[in-house]
């Protein structure tokens, strides 16, 4: 095995070596055992008794949905505010200018939502405020925002009957202090000392060696490079995001980087289990998640590794892999492993360009983001997963004839409901978006608009179908990353994506919410031999089978008309 | 509503200064004790500096060891990639042409060693790095040029070579600049 690839294996153990202990450390959080971090106690409660919170005051889950959508809303207009204005305020030594309204409206919804669009380019769009007080904060608060949604999902899974799910914010305010905040210190301190700059200079000049003049773009961006990962929302200080050599230096900071986006939403399935004690539940998930994962990550690896067959046919040696749209330092097994950790997670930060991509690769980017909870976001792919085994359960329930149930609870019509919808909305905001955007293309191609429609696309035939495909897959499973080559800054692309993005964030946090907390009141049935059991191998095959059928089958057209055309057009 | 809005403005602006204002000065101020204090590393020559370490320049003349191709021009008040599909006609035939561009710079050069990374664009358009074979394959245009022993150039390259990291993990890499420098030096 070359270095290459024992890079990637290395990086996927040192992952999993991390994400137990910190599961477990999760768990403890937020069953307020003792930690390390206990000398933090003193700042949490200053902050709760300033903010006029009571701890003490539990909610149900109608309550903690207020709290949670009344806290995004603040922050949409801060960051709507901001962005429109941020060429004239301060903090902006680059002199950038402000965003349009259309433009505005989509970055503050998809740094809202933890999906990082980004349908700006960081050197030139954003000044070092928006940068700090929008996007490095939104990513704090965004990823909180899922985890905590998912640790109420936890508390609603204990045995208890009740409706008393915890405080919102203070599980928020501690997700902050005690996990994102550290952690991110951490990893920022590792990335500033491998080269990624961290002070508030703006741009340099300087005369390279033959003697052009060209600038360089800084900034303040280690911290952020390094929220951006744990709480896998995946927005790039510059343009090019960790392809960049000041975002990503060199490859150890590739694979902490790789490491960062992954750790919490594996963590969290080991947190699961240890928090309502039910480890082989959550091993059970974990085995199912990490199929899923290899399953989409053995095709893109081994197609970037043998190169693009139509440059080999050129005759030239393509033996280090395909290198369009990738750097020398990672490669393209280390590129390869990325863009699918990437996209499986909702991270959506990239080491290479995703445009450029082979069509099998881009093929399994695309289903990553389409089942969405193959380990998926910071706690939104837990949330995402829990909605297959509601309709696993019931599925199976029907098939031997028993009630079904699910951790002693009765699933019935109303739950099943819930989960349908949104099981299936995903798909039909994607397909629809993308079928609106295929239809202006052929109809109005030269509609009188800022970018015509007959420019948007960066490639002909079928991989510019994938174009505009992988965009609203990307905004619905709130990823971030794109074939980039998609003109997408205008207001087309900016408004409609910029629903898809709400639509793709908060259902699918309301939806799990509700059906755990109508759960948790329901009368508990303890164990017996009748019960259908979910912390088995065949349950975790069922709930496999449930998310092939309803995610990919779905999706199947779709993938054909798009990159699979593209593949078969290519290895003819 | 006022049961959640009040405590959520209040909770907003604490997090604000705590995530936007502590948490990066925190940061750029430990960053000071790292090489190139947070401004990132720029590298010299005669006290002179000519670039930054990480940032890939533009080499294209035929004395220099030539960067990859970069679809922002080696500009880095912006960063991108080409963005262009693997199977897009008007591609291949760019891909084509900066072979045969290649081969007209470096004649004697077998087009069977030419390395992929050195005819496709990076994606950051600013790749500071090219594989070392890429640099190997430019000596001989190069001793010609500035009348320099193949064996000189060789063994600086292979000074220069960066070996994986702990030389285990990823692969093999030269940095262009530095590389370049470095050959400025030989005499």
């Amino acid at each position: 095995m070359n270095t290459e690839l024992i890079g990637v294996v290395a990086s996927y153990a040192i992952t999993l070596l991390l994400a137990i202990p910190l599961g477990k450390y999760i768990s403890k959080v937020f069953n307020n055992e003792k930690t390390l971090l206990d000398f933090i106690s003193p700042v949490e409660r200053f902050i709760y008794r300033i903010c006029g919170i009571d701890t003490t005051q539990e909610m149900n889950w109608k309550q903690h949905l207020m709290a949670l959508l009344s806290i995004n809303l603040i922050w949409f207009v801060w960051a709507f505010v901001l962005l429109l204005t941020q060429g004239s305020l301060f903090l902006n030594p680059d002199g950038n200018p402000s965003m349009s309204p259309d433009l505005t409206f989509n970055t503050a919804i998809s740094f809202l939502v933890n999906c990082n669009l980004q349908d700006y380019s960081g050197e030139s769009g954003a000044t070092y405020l928006t940068q700090l007080f929008v996007f490095n904060f939104l990513m704090f608060v965004s990823a909180a925002t899922g985890i905590a949604a998912l640790i109420v999902v936890f508390n609603a899974m204990r045995d208890k009957v009740t409706d008393k799910l915890g405080n919102f914010f203070v599980i928020f305010t501690k997700t902050i202090t005690r996990i994102l905040l550290p952690l991110s210190i951490i990893i920022a301190v590792l990335l500033a000392f491998n080269g990624s700059p961290a002070s508030y200079a703006g741009k340099d000049t300087i005369i390279t060696m033959q003697g052009d003049t060209t600038q360089v773009s800084r900034g303040p961006a280690a911290g952020m490079i390094a929220i951006k990962h744990l709480g896998t929302n995946g927005g790039g200080w510059f343009g090019a995001n960790s392809a960049h050599p000041l975002e990503n230096p060199n490859y150890f900071t590739n694979m902490l980087e790789v490491i960062a986006q992954v750790l919490i939403p594996i963590a969290m399935i080991f947190a699961l289990g240890f928090y309502i004690k039910r480890k082989r539940f959550s091993y059970v998930i974990f085995g199912v998640m990490t199929i899923g994962m290899l399953s989409l990550l053995i095709p893109t690896m081994m197609a970037e590794i043998k190169g693009n067959p139509a440059i080999t046919e050129m005759g030239i040696d393509q033996s280090a892999g395909a290198m369009e749209g990738k750097e020398v330092r990672f490669g393209a097994a280390a590129s390869g492993y990325w863009s699918i950790v990437t996209t499986i997670i909702s991270t959506g930060s990239v080491n290479s360009m995703h445009d450029s991509s082979m069509p099998l690769s881009g093929n399994m980017q695309l289903l990553g983001m389409m089942v969405n909870s193959f380990y998926g976001g910071c706690g939104v792919g837990i949330l995402n997963y829990y909605i297959f085994i509601i309709i696993a359960v019931f599925i199976s329930g029907l098939m031997v004839g028993r009630t079904p149930e699910f951790l002693g609870r009765k699933i019935e019509a109303r739950e099943m409901k819930i989960a349908m919808l949104i099981a299936l909305l995903h798909p039909f905001i994607i397909l629809v978006g993308t079928a609106l955007s295929a239809w202006t293309l052929v109809h109005y191609p030269n509609a009188d608009w800022v970018v015509k429609p007959s420019t948007w696309l960066n490639n002909p035939g079928h991989h510019g179908f994938s174009e505009m495909l992988y965009q609203y897959t990307s905004c619905a499973a709130n990823n971030g990353s794109g074939f980039e080559g998609l003109g997408d800054n205008n207001v087309f692309w900016n408004v409609t994506t910029g629903f898809v993005l709400l639509l793709g964030r908060y259902l699918p946090i309301i939806g799990p919410l509700a059906i755990a907390g109508i759960l948790a009141k329901k009368k508990y049935i303890p164990e017996s031999a009748g019960t259908l059991k979910t912390d088995t191998g065949t349950f975790g095959l069922m709930t496999y089978a449930v998310i092939m059928i309803i995610a990919a089958l779905a999706f199947f057209p779709a993938l054909v008309l798009g990159p699979l055309a593209e593949y078969f057009s290519l290895y003819h | 509503m006022k049961t959640y809005i009040l405590p959520s403005l209040k909770l907003t602006a604490v997090l604000i200064i705590l995530c936007s204002v502590l948490y990066p000065l925190l940061i750029a101020g430990i960053a000071k004790t790292a090489p190139g204090g947070g401004n990132g590393e720029t590298v010299s020559v005669n006290g002179k500096v000519v670039g930054y370490a990480n940032i890939g320049q533009k080499f294209t003349a035929d004395k220099y060891f030539w960067s990859r191709p970069s679809a922002v021009n080696y500009n880095a008040a912006g960063s991108g990639g080409s963005n262009k599909g693997p199977s897009n006609p008007d591609y291949l035939k760019d891909v084509h042409a900066r072979i045969d561009s290649f081969m007209v710079h470096n004649p004697g050069v077998v087009k069977a060693e030419i390395p992929a990374d050195l005819v496709t664009a990076s994606g950051s358009g600013l790749d500071p790095d090219i594989s070392p074979k890429s640099a190997y394959i430019q000596v001989a245009r190069i001793a010609k040029v500035r009348n320099i022993s193949i064996e000189k150039i060789n063994a600086l390259i292979e000074k220069q070579i960066e070996k994986p990291l702990l030389g285990m993990f990823g692969p093999e890499k030269v940095n262009v600049l530095k590389l370049n420098a470095a050959l400025d030096q030989l005499k």
